[in-house]
């Protein structure tokens, strides 16, 4: 059976006057039907972008120079711009960070979703209308009737990022793409939101891309895990084997930054060295230099090895913490 | 709202009374217009006939209070030179100075909110760069040397058009307006123009910085990704944002055409009320002065309060309420 969506060899590369940003360099993962895909990173390791890329939002100087994208075993990217249009929003949404950004501050909460249908749906107004005050029921806003009468700036911000998770639904994509959704939010909102989420993709068969560098909302969503690094991603695997048997030094790392791991009192464990600049970024492993098991072999760049036979474990390391072939 | 309306009619009463009083201050510090007025072969006793029939005889504070006394029930005093109601010569000529605003308003629009547009979304593209050079050739050639080129290359050298005056008008509603034939087109189009230039390269600017602005907001990238057309992102989502300011803008500027009109209107001989204060300045026919200063702030007073309307139309954020205000 085929992926619902599979990418391979994605590069999105940004030309500046600075130079050359592989911000998404030879980035592969597949997600199935119904799958939940936590893409984990820290700010600047081109999650984001990777998902930009698969919207095809990708904004000059940026451009994604090779790799596909097949949603549904269909090439988007050879798609003309009118195809492509069709597909956003319709077949896969995304949701962003910052709630308090998303929604035009000037147009009415109703305009802003009829507006979504309409693009993709043959239907009156009253019709798209029932269907967005419906869609706000359904993500827990109450009395949507009027709430759809009211502006962005009437609502709270976790209340926003139920009307952009409303709005990313309306069309019942295969996919959405998450990007931090949760990131900007309190921490009691967040959690209703996350479960909020979850429940509606469940309900409905849509697959999650959620976009993370925070790995605790990973464990409790994710089915798969991929980590990312400097623009590629650097080990993947179910949640389980990423989050408790890492191959990767860096997932480690991550893994040791999560404060309630550590023990009450002690020092917070942090990953040596900053995120290297990902201008004209040598062809050699990138996380190099922050690695205490770096060694000669790491001035070139280790290709995605397959672990113990499984397809969908493994990592790019010459280093693992479990040595190669892992189990 | 209502309660707003009527504060700012309170405040525009207090700003209307302080203009009068410096007009009235700054002309008297001017000169004395008898010297202008009265042939200087006249008599003292003409002379004091005269200066008593203007009421120039009372102290300045006197003339003053008369002046407010008048003017509260609407009457802004009696042209020294026209012996006719400054207030009716100033109504006459503004036909004519609204006309040539609101064409030049129109021009600067209806150009400068498109060509901005464009500019802000290829702002890299050859086209957008040769609109922003343009636009600074409109910022920076004065108006008056511009209009003179204009009647060079128009009127002297090609003949198109006519150098001066406002040409024939039709009376519609009492109002004479020259917009309605060909002929009156023609003395239109150049000082219209010239008027506008200026308007223009400020509006293409203002557009486009708010365009190159908007275009990196999320809710632009949001909107896309909800798989809008091009032209709904930009038509709704980027131009709603983008025409906050730039109402703010027109409206200001509008009521600067009108009371700035007078460079063109001298150089184009259009009979508007730019002439006319210029005019009066030159005989320092005071009351007239007055008026037509007066006449500017009501109208800026005016605008200003038309913008403030529209803003809160644009912007739901700034809702004008009783409550706050």
């Amino acid at each position: 059976m085929t992926p619902l969506l599979q990418v391979e060899g994605l590069r999105t590369h940004f030309f500046t006057r600075a130079g050359v940003v592989k911000a998404v360099d030879d980035v592969s993962f597949a997600v199935d039907r119904g799958e939940v895909l936590g893409l984990v990173g820290e700010s600047g390791s081109g999650k984001s972008i990777t998902g930009y890329s698969i919207m095809g939002l990708v904004d000059p100087p940026g451009r994604i120079v090779a790799g596909s994208i097949r949603l549904d075993g269909r090439e988007i990217r050879e798609l003309d711009a009118e195809s492509m249009r069709r597909l956003r929003g319709n077949r896969m949404a995304m949701i962003f960070q910052d709630p308090m950004m998303t929604l035009n501050p000037v147009l009415r909460i109703d305009r802003q979703m009829t507006e979504a249908i309409l693009a993709h749906d043959d239907v009156s107004r009253a019709t798209a209308l029932e269907r967005a005050r419906d869609a706000l029921g359904r993500v827990g806003i109450p009395s949507p009737d009027e709430r759809l009468r009211a502006y962005p700036h009437q609502f709270s911000g976790g209340m926003r990022q139920r009307v952009a998770i409303a709005i990313a639904l309306l069309n019942g994509p295969d996919l959405v793409i998450a990007d931090e959704p949760t990131t900007a939010l309190d921490v009691t909102i967040q959690g209703q939101i996350l479960y909020e989420i979850q429940k509606l993709a469940r309900e409905a068969g849509t697959a999650l891309v959620w976009i993370t560098h925070d790995l605790s909302v990973v464990a409790g969503l994710a089915d798969r895990v991929c980590v990312m690094y400097a623009g590629r991603i650097v080990e993947q695997g179910t949640t389980a084997q990423v989050l408790d048997a890492p191959l990767h030094p860096y997932t480690q790392g991550l893994l040791d930054s999560v404060p309630s791991r550590n023990a009450r009192g002690a020092r917070l464990r942090q990953i040596a060295g900053m995120t290297p600049s990902l201008v004209d970024l040598p062809d050699a492993c990138a996380f190099r230099e922050r690695c205490d098991r770096a060694d000669g072999a790491c001035g070139e760049a280790p290709p995605m090895r397959v672990a113990g036979g499984d397809p969908g474990r493994g990592a790019r390391c010459h280093h693992p913490l479990v040595p190669w072939p892992c189990p | 709202m209502s309660v707003y309306v009527v504060r700012r009619g309170l405040q525009s009463v207090v700003v209307l009374f302080a203009m009068s009083l410096i007009v009235f201050l700054g002309v008297y510090a001017i000169g004395n217009p008898i010297d202008i007025l009265i042939n200087p072969q006249a008599d003292q006793i003409d002379r004091e006939r005269a200066i008593a029939a203007l009421g120039l005889d009372k102290p300045l504070w006197e003339q003053y209070v008369v002046f407010l006394k008048s003017a509260a029930t609407g009457d802004l005093g009696h042209s020294f030179v026209h012996s006719t109601p400054a207030l009716r010569l100033i109504v006459e000529k503004m036909p004519a100075t609204m006309e040539l605003a609101i064409a030049a308003m129109l021009i600067a629009v209806v150009l400068g909110i498109p060509l901005g547009l464009w500019a802000g979304l290829r702002p890299h593209a050859f086209s957008g760069r040769a609109i922003m050079a343009g636009s600074i050739l409109g910022f920076s050639l004065p108006t008056f040397w511009v209009g003179l080129m204009l009647i060079m290359v128009f009127s002297v050298m090609l003949g198109w058009l006519p150098s001066n005056g406002r040409g024939p008008t039709v009376e519609i509603l009492g109002v004479d307006v020259s917009f309605l034939s060909l002929e009156g087109w023609r003395h239109l189009v150049m000082p219209a123009t010239n008027l506008a230039l200026f308007k223009l390269a400020l509006l293409i600017r203002l557009t486009r910085a708010g365009t190159r602005e908007a275009l990196m907001q999320d809710y632009v990238k949001f909107a896309r990704a909800k798989g809008l057309s091009n032209a709904r992102v930009i038509g709704v989502h980027v131009l709603r944002n983008i025409l906050i300011p730039i109402v703010t803008v027109i409206g200001l500027e509008f009521g600067s055409v009108i009371a700035f009109a007078i460079v063109t209107e001298s150089v184009f001989a259009w009979p508007g009320m730019g002439k006319l204060l210029i005019d009066s300045i030159n005989l320092l026919d005071r009351p007239v002065i007055v008026a037509y200063l007066l006449v500017i702030v009501a109208i800026f007073i005016a605008i200003n309060l038309a913008v403030d309307v529209l803003y809160s139309a644009l912007d739901p954020r700034v809702r004008l309420s009783d409550s706050k205000g």
